[in-house]
């Protein structure tokens, strides 16, 4: 067992977790309501028309990181089987997004439903201070077991060493892992559609590959199953799932220490459910607990936590719980849409032309930091960032202003029911800016119905429209705090 | 930093306008020559004797040549314009400025647009290559912000406004229903208005312009040959622009009430023109009343109300037909429609039968004054360009 924090040695471990749970909603019933049959109980959550996975991932590093401002990330690893694109690195955007440095390596872990896992337990294991961001977008044909039990969302891990400014609130024990080549779940390149041998293949599988790394990794941390207060058990084969919690209660694990898994609030979520969940559990954790995550892909994966002091002083702006709380529901026909299953007829406009690269990239800190410029004599604001100033005649005397972290207020707005968008109609608002600064923005995350002139938002980075396969990111406004407000009826 | 205007040193002697509709039978070319031919008749002038063109077109072709080749004109100086929406005014713009500097006797602005090919509702630009971050909302979405922002400042409640906006429609579209030339040619009422599909706001199908293909042209020379060519030549009082610099957009002491460009233009049309009083000096104006909020807004940037009172000026009447200030008698953008290249000269088209006594008698104006004003914008607000003249029979 390595060192407790004071004692000397190094301690490792997670330094801030984040999560993005987007804000729609499936109700499962709804698929049988609409297809006669399928769906279950409890709700999915569903990305945006205008969110994947890297921007899910964007999300949740940025809750991780405003909860550790002072954490030197000097690695991102992105981790998602549901990638935006391919050969193109994704963590780049979420990278410049963040605004990392250059000199900061932003690598993808891809394809596979391990590939969440596998990022973390080598970041554990290597001395960088790593931002792990996991995240996941499930498909599934209309009906189907996966469509209902899938999931959309992101998590995100910043893991290094307890220094002062950036304490440790989760020191990492020890972990195991056992690989197995097996056909349990499999997917083709480009197909949307996932596919399963007999489920009771797969269980016989992941029953004893849980168990033994379970053994292992109590063994490498140094503790009994008895002292375990949290239990995560994750992957898209939920029967093993079950059954391997089930038969860990026989071998002294204490009752009631399974967390919720939350597959009946969000779903099943993939490449990222064991950081989603191991954040949710984190956010309500006390000092001095054990948690345990074990994840079933292609094999098992366990790793052993035990939180610190420093997790009382510790709190992500966008709990899980907050976020699970703000979903409003999302009508089946508008999934299906969104997931490309229907096709509705698009509005009659030309649709938008596909980005220029050399322009996107000069200005990437517009465009992905939403950074704009501010007159050093004057003070005013320029978004996009300019060189000669809208008020006073200086030329090329102007600071970067970041302004994604800032709230606005809705100055006017409108709704535009003739425009391009793949999901219509646009909202759209004249936003001004706390400290200053005016952009005219879409609002995503809204009812057309309930904005008002006065209204607040939050800036959410957002994937516009897509041409030539190229995706267009940038930022929109949401209602400040839709997380955590109380979920619309619907 | 100086405006000192052409007045009374060119004169427009000719004229052409096509009808404005869906010509799905007629391209371009076809506009084209048909506006040129009546210009040149009007004016008594061939193509050849026309020493310098001027083309303004925003999307149905580049370069001058898109004028030279339907009209075959054989190595003539001929420029094509582009300003947005005012590209057509720009075209006479230059021509007039041409003439008056002395480099050409003669000088000839044609507008064109075949916007009906696109297969699309309303007009669709495509810009050029770009980082992906500019909006790409409908100029509808765009002017549909001026409503609840004119409506908060003034206290103006929503029955209100309902009206007011309807009432502008209305009276477009009766105007029009005048005009052999217009588009649409029926009148509408209130509840025909107030029944369209919404489009973006509040802002309904009525409230917006129509789309239709259309041509102009106008042939200007200098002012002392003026009645060489006709007895009742336009004598040019004042050509003024203005160009926004954008700041509009990301400027928090915008508050989508007003477009300043468009008062910067009016007040050196004014200056130019020496015009003191428009309300009472001006027979009628036509503006661009691309949606009826931007004619309201306009009615107070171009000094025909005060600030905040437009709104019941416009339930009063004055703007009506017959009313004390006549505004787009005949039909404006909301009757004719909106081929870009070609609205500006539209406008300037009706100053030419209005105030030479030969619109259709159920519209002719007869207030005894003898100037006029047409006004252009283009853009958006926050981001605009804008274009204001002032003609008249009268030389002083």
């Amino acid at each position: 067992m390595p060192g407790a924090p004071g004692s000397g040695e190094v301690v490792r471990g997670i330094v801030s977790a984040g999560a993005y749970v987007p804000r729609a909603r499936l109700r499962r019933s709804e698929v049988a309501e609409f297809l006669g049959s399928g769906g279950g109980k409890g709700a999915r959550a569903v990305a945006s028309h205008d969110e994947d996975t890297t921007t899910m991932g964007m999300e949740a590093a940025r809750t991780a990181l405003r909860a550790a401002p002072a954490a030197a990330v000097d690695a991102l690893w992105f981790a998602t089987a549901s990638p935006a694109y391919l050969d193109k690195t994704n963590a780049t955007a979420v990278h410049a997004a963040l605004r990392l440095p250059a000199d900061v390596p932003a690598l993808d872990f891809g394809g596979a439903l391990r590939s969440g896992i596998g990022a973390l337990s080598s970041s554990l294991r290597s001395a960088t201070t790593t931002l792990v961001v996991m995240a996941d977008q499930r498909d599934g044909l209309p009906g189907g077991a996966d469509e209902s039990a899938g999931g959309d969302a992101a998590a995100a891990l910043v893991l290094g060493e307890d220094s002062p400014g950036a304490p440790v609130v989760a020191q990492f024990l020890g972990g195991a892992s056992a690989t197995d080549e097996f056909l349990d779940r499999w997917r083709a390149p480009g197909e949307h559609r996932s596919k399963a041998w007999e489920e009771r293949f797969g269980e016989t599988r992941y029953l004893p590959l849980g168990l033994d790394v379970w053994v292992r990794a109590l063994k490498a941390a140094g503790i009994e199953a008895g002292e375990v207060d949290h239990l995560v058990v994750t992957g898209m084969h939920s029967r093993a799932s079950k059954a391997l919690v089930s038969r860990l209660g026989k071998l002294g694990l204490h009752p009631d220490v399974a967390a919720d898994d939350l597959s009946g609030s969000v779903g099943q979520a993939g490449t990222a459910h064991p950081g989603l969940v191991l954040a949710s559990v984190l956010e309500t954790a006390g000092p001095g607990e054990t948690v345990v995550v074990l994840h079933l892909a292609d094999g098992a994966d366990g790793l052993v936590f035990r939180t610190t002091d420093a997790i009382s002083d510790w709190s992500p702006v966008r709990t899980v719980a907050a976020q699970i709380e703000s979903g409003a529901a999302l009508p089946y026909g508008k999934f299906l849409a969104w997931r490309g299953m229907l096709n509705p007829e698009p509005p009659r406009r030309p649709e938008p032309q596909r980005v220029s690269a050399p322009a996107a990239w000069r200005s990437e800190d517009w465009k992905f930091g939403f950074v704009g410029s501010r007159d050093r004599t004057s003070g005013a604001l320029h978004m996009p960032p300019a060189r000669v100033s809208m008020k006073g005649g200086a030329v090329d005397d102007m600071e970067p202003a970041a302004m994604a972290d800032l709230i606005g207020t809705v100055v006017t707005f409108t709704v535009d029911r003739l425009a391009y968008s793949p999901s219509p109609p646009i909202v759209f608002a004249v936003v001004d800016f706390e400290g200053g600064g005016r952009f005219p923005l879409e609002l995503t995350d809204v009812d057309a119905e309930a904005v008002h002139i006065g209204d607040r938002v939050e800036m959410t980075f957002r994937r516009l429209f897509s041409a030539d396969g190229i995706h267009d990111y940038f930022w929109k406004g949401r209602p400040a705090a839709v997380s955590g407000a109380p979920a619309p009826q619907s | 930093m100086a405006s000192h205007g052409i007045r009374d040193r060119v004169a427009i002697v000719g004229m052409g306008c096509t009808p404005f509709g869906e010509h799905w039978d007629k391209g371009l070319d076809d506009l084209i020559v048909e506006a040129s031919g009546d210009a040149f008749t009007s004016a008594g002038v061939t193509k050849d004797e026309v020493d310098a063109y001027w083309f303004g077109t925003a999307q149905s072709g580049m370069s001058g040549i898109t004028l030279a080749r339907p009209l075959q004109l054989q190595n003539k100086p001929v420029t094509r314009v582009e300003n947005y929406c005012t590209t057509g005014s720009e075209a006479l713009r230059a021509a007039a400025y041409a003439v008056a500097s002395g480099a050409y006797d003669i000088g000839m602005a044609v507008g064109a647009e075949k916007v009906k090919d696109s297969g699309y509702q309303g007009l669709n630009a495509a810009g050029p290559p770009s980082d992906g971050t500019a909006r790409t909302l409908t100029a509808a979405a765009m002017f549909s912000m001026v409503a609840p922002a004119y409506a908060e400042k003034y206290g103006v409640d929503e029955d209100q406004m309902t009206d007011v906006l309807a009432a502008i429609s209305v009276k477009n579209h009766y105007n029009g229903a005048r005009n052999p030339r217009a588009q649409f040619r029926r009148e509408i009422t209130k509840e025909t208005v107030l029944a369209s599909p919404r489009v973006a706001g509040r802002l309904g199908v009525f409230d917006c312009a129509g789309v239709a293909d259309g041509a102009a042209a106008a042939i200007v020379v200098r002012a002392e040959d003026a009645l060489r060519y006709t007895d009742k030549p336009l004598y040019i009082k004042a050509l003024s622009f203005a160009a926004g610099s954008g700041s509009g957009l990301i400027d928090p002491g915008y508050d989508y009430t007003h477009f300043p460009e468009c008062e910067a233009a009016a007040a050196d049309a004014y200056a130019q023109a020496g015009i003191t009083d428009p309300r009472r000096q001006l027979a009628f104006a036509e503006v661009h009343d691309c949606f009826t909020p931007t004619e309201l807004v306009l009615m107070e940037d171009l000094g025909f109300a005060a600030r905040g009172t437009a709104w019941k000026e416009v339930l009063a009447g004055t703007f009506d037909l017959h009313g004390e200030l006549p505004i787009n008698p005949d039909g404006g953008l909301k009757s004719f429609g909106h081929p870009v290249g070609a609205s500006g000269l539209r406008m300037f088209f009706e100053c030419w039968l209005q105030l030479r006594g030969e619109a259709t008698a159920e519209r002719q104006i007869d207030n005894g004054r003898t100037l006029a004003l047409t006004h252009n914008l283009g853009g958006y607000p926050g981001e605009m360009v804008s274009f204001v003249s002032v003609v008249g029979t009268e030389r002083d």
